[in-house]
């Protein structure tokens, strides 16, 4: 069985997406989804799927195990930007960076991350470049 | 308005040191400081301690040994500008008249290694995210897309800090490195190389600060003009830029929102009635090579973009226009959280004095001391003589 990181994030779906939401008051999007406006303080702001879609602002990879991580290493991190004119932290499925460039499409996917104490398979958010995420 | 003074500091050194505690540490800074300002267990109303590791009442331990208690200890905790928190606070009191004198510390033992910060959620550390040098690493790569920035600069910016550093007995490394050394250590997270990023370790820094109009003392081994604390100030983030130290999940696509370091400074400048080109010497926050130019930029050292050219034109240098780290920065000293931001202070209070010897910032009479950690807190301090 596979379980999310954390409920709430996204939706394991296919295809899958980033849970957020939109302020009613400014319009700014959130991610993840928000009680208030982060950044008017509006209440309330309204559950939103966001884009599965968008392009790379910046990307790096993670050499060594940070503090509480069980999964394997090298692995990317980076910011996709995505039409709703949010930038995401998220991790990427290509851990070389001088295989990336700035503005390239990438597309939402669901990884692995370790198998926890009950034998399930964790799982995670990620961006991949697009048109290799079904890998 | 009340102006305040600094009358005294002290430090113990930043480095490794097996056997000593962190209460060890604050000892011996808030000693050194209290000796300096000519003052014992009466002579101050309040004491303020940075500290994000020390536990539970790691002020009132350091002052509990030195038998001074019974006043106000107030515990600090804001990441990397836990000590220019503390100093806000203690100047604020003064300024309003509260107290004559304060106390103001910091000491830290940080733990080796990446540093495992409360600040994450639990899943964020399992997903992979509480991994603190990719944002440093991303934010780097943002500087170099933007600003011209190469890893040669980055580099740079470590064989000039270190180079800084040899002259100062208070750093963890004393020892000069060369660019191809910086960029010959392993990369921990592209652009980043291992001797680019400061090292979490251990340290204590106090000051005595005390209103003006009553800071000579009659038996003081200190210089009998004082420096004069002009601006302390703290800010928290404005949220926006997804690679802030507020390390949010998500951010706008926009780069128009200011940092936190900029409305920390220009609340600073503004308080002092001064701005950059008014400074002599500047201390500020590299957590790694990049953080220095992008706070030299997010300052208003040099225009937006223009932090690389700044280094190529040896102003920030020893002997340059506007030395920046004489101390040897961060990536000399290493960082302990709670202490970090005074060891700054201390540095600059010593520098407008004239007492660095081969690392004095000659005729320095203004100076700015900023830093910027997780919350997002940033805090800047200007100094006068």
């Amino acid at each position: 069985m596979r379980v999310m990181v954390r409920d709430g994030l996204f939706a394991d779906a296919d295809p899958p997406a980033l849970l957020g939401s939109r302020c009613g008051a400014c319009g700014s999007v959130h991610f993840p989804r928000a009680d208030a406006c982060t950044y008017c303080a509006a209440e309330d702001p309204t559950p939103i799927d966001l884009s599965p879609h968008g392009t790379l602002w910046a990307w790096t990879a993670v050499t060594a195990p940070p503090p509480g991580y069980e999964g394997e290493v090298p692995f990317g991190i980076g910011v996709v930007e995505l039409p709703e004119g949010v930038r995401v932290i998220t991790r990427l499925t290509e851990s070389d960076p001088a295989s990336l460039r700035e503005g390239q499409p990438m597309e939402l996917c669901v990884v692995a991350l370790h198998r926890n104490d009950d034998g399930n398979d964790v799982v995670t958010y990620a961006f991949a470049p697009a048109g290799t995420a079904s890998a | 308005m009340t102006e305040v003074a600094i009358t005294g500091v002290g430090m113990h050194p930043f480095g490794r040191f097996e056997g000593v505690s962190t209460t060890d540490m604050g000892v011996a800074a808030v000693r050194a400081a209290l000796r300096e300002a000519g003052i014992g267990k009466d002579g101050f109303q309040a004491a303020f301690c940075g500290t994000a590791y020390g536990g539970v009442a790691t002020g009132h331990k350091v002052l509990s040994r030195l038998g001074m208690t019974g006043m106000p200890i107030v515990d600090v905790e804001a990441g990397c500008a836990s000590g220019g928190a503390a100093l806000m606070l203690a100047a604020a009191a003064i300024r309003a008249g509260q107290y004559d004198t304060a106390l103001v510390f910091g000491t830290e033992k940080m733990p080796k290694g990446i540093i495992r910060s409360s600040f994450f959620e639990p899943w964020q550390e399992e997903a992979g995210l509480a991994a603190t040098p990719a944002f440093f690493g991303l934010r780097a790569q943002r500087l170099c897309l933007t600003s011209g920035v190469t890893k040669d600069h980055l580099a740079r910016v470590v064989v000039k800090n270190r180079r800084h550093g040899v002259a100062n007995p208070d750093a963890m490394y004393q020892k000069e490195t060369t660019v191809d050394e910086v960029l010959g250590s392993r990369v921990v997270c592209e652009p980043l190389h291992l001797f680019m990023l400061c090292s979490p370790n251990e340290g204590a820094a106090a000051l005595v600060l005390r209103r003006s109009d009553l800071a000579v003392p009659a038996t003081s081994s200190a210089p009998s003009s004082p420096v004069t604390l002009a601006a302390a100030v703290l800010r928290s983030h404005i949220p926006g830029p997804v690679l802030s130290e507020s390390t949010p999940l998500a951010g706008l696509a926009s780069d128009a929102v200011p940092a936190p370091t900029t409305l920390a400074a220009t609340a600073a400048y503004e308080e002092a009635g001064l701005g950059p080109s008014d400074l002599d010497v500047v201390e500020c926050q590299d957590t790694d090579a990049a953080r220095e130019l992008l706070s030299c930029e997010e300052l208003g050292l040099c225009e937006p973009g223009g932090s690389a050219a700044l280094l190529d034109s040896g102003a920030t240098h020893l002997g340059g226009r506007l030395p920046v780290n004489p101390s040897g920065g961060l990536l000399s000293k290493g960082e302990p959280l709670g202490a970090s931001a005074l060891g700054q202070v201390v540095e600059l209070v010593r520098q407008l004095r004239g007492e660095c010897g081969p690392r004095q910032v000659e005729g320095a009479r203004t100076a700015l001391s900023h830093t910027v950690g997780r919350g997002a807190n940033a805090g800047a301090v200007i100094l006068t003589r």
